[in-house]
């Protein structure tokens, strides 16, 4: 350190050095410069990274912390993927659980008469000017076509319709015609029948079936097999008073 | 003074040119810079004192940056880079802190 150097003279030194003309090895020097702000300034341009300036250790620590992560995220990835093929197993069976009880309630509607019918099937007219034909002739041309299969069956008489289903009564009136489920019906009378026409109408024609028995008490009788049949007519059901179901076992050994 | 401009051209280089530093040189890069800082320091220092000389600045210049780096570098191949590192920064802040305060002096005289 120079102590014999005044301020004065140190500030003289610096403005003669700024302003001095270029000499031998400005040029190398002005390169150094160059270089030395080049540098400079890309370094401090550069991403400031983090783990650049982490030690070993630390970098080890990060390391194991992100391989836990990874492993606490994989874990929570086939969790979850667990849980969704759960729920998409679920939704499957609940989706075939539906169609089979909206299946089963279309079924139970046109047994129970509660939904409107249409199919192949026969049609019976009978004409009954004497009004011969009493509820057990009825009641046995019915039975003739359940017997033969039928599925949903309509008698129309008088502008009236019922349905005819497992609790229908046929009973006489005494002025004439027949009361079907507490309908009173008149002739002419029209039965309707969805089945296999094919069986429908030969077991109606039957020898000793239905159709003579028409015949003999007086009516005249013609049964068409070629139609689309509509059972349109519904029949009120009402929630059972007295029964119940039964056991689960007893069901299950009834039903199968 | 021409220099000095050099200096500025360098500094608008780097930012406008937009250069990604070489894996291979990045961690001699800062002490190369801390080295010629140094070396920058002490020129300062020596136009102060009436004493700069063009050859002395660039011979040292080059041989202080050239230094740090290799022994940075068989820090490095040694395992002990950080801590050669480190101890080159030490050595060489300790010199720029006191090129900076002799330069101080001179100027202001305290």
């Amino acid at each position: 350190m120079s102590t014999d150097t005044t301020p004065a003279q140190a500030r003289a030194r610096l403005s003669q050095a700024l302003t001095s003309r270029p000499r031998r090895g400005t040029a190398l020097i002005t390169v150094l410069f160059v270089i030395v702000g080049f540098v400079a300034a890309v370094q401090f341009a550069a991403p400031d990274d983090v783990l650049d300036r982490a030690s070993r250790t630390d970098l080890i620590q990060i390391l194991n912390s992100l391989d836990t992560r990874s492993d606490q995220l994989s874990e929570e990835i086939s969790r979850l993927e667990a849980t969704r093929s759960e729920l998409l197993a679920g939704a499957d069976s609940s989706e075939a659980a539906q169609a089979e009880a909206e299946a089963r309630l279309e079924t139970l509607g046109i047994l129970a008469g509660t939904v409107a019918a249409e199919g192949p099937g026969v049609e019976l007219a009978i004409s009954d000017p004497a009004g011969a034909v009493d509820g057990s002739t009825m009641l046995s041309v019915v039975q003739e076509l359940r017997d033969a299969g039928a599925e949903a069956i309509q008698i129309d008489g008088n502008q009236r319709s019922v349905r005819v289903v497992a609790s229908s009564a046929f009973v006489d009136v005494p002025s004439g015609g027949v009361s079907v489920a507490g309908i009173a019906l008149s002739p002419p009378y029209s039965v309707l029948a969805i089945g296999d026409p094919g069986t429908l109408a030969p077991a109606l024609r039957i020898p000793g079936g239905a159709v003579s028995a028409l015949e003999g008490a007086g009516a005249t009788v013609s049964v068409r097999d070629d139609a689309i049949v509509v059972v349109d007519a519904l029949q009120e059901t009402s929630p059972p008073s007295y029964a119940s179901p039964a056991e689960p076992e007893t069901a299950e050994s009834d039903r199968g | 003074m021409i220099p000095v401009l050099g200096l500025v051209v360098g500094i608008l280089l780097g930012v406008v040119l937009d250069v990604t530093v070489p894996a291979a040189f990045e961690p001699y890069l800062p002490i190369a810079l801390i080295a010629s800082l140094d070396a920058l320091l002490g020129a300062g220092r020596a136009t102060l004192e009436g004493v700069f000389d063009d050859r002395v600045f660039v011979v040292s210049f080059l041989s202080n940056v050239l230094l740090a780096t290799l022994i940075v570098f068989v820090g490095n191949q040694l395992g002990v880079g950080a801590q050669l590192t480190t101890a080159v920064i030490v050595v060489l802040g300790i010199r720029i802190f006191t090129n900076a305060a002799a330069m101080r002096r001179l100027l202001l005289g305290a």
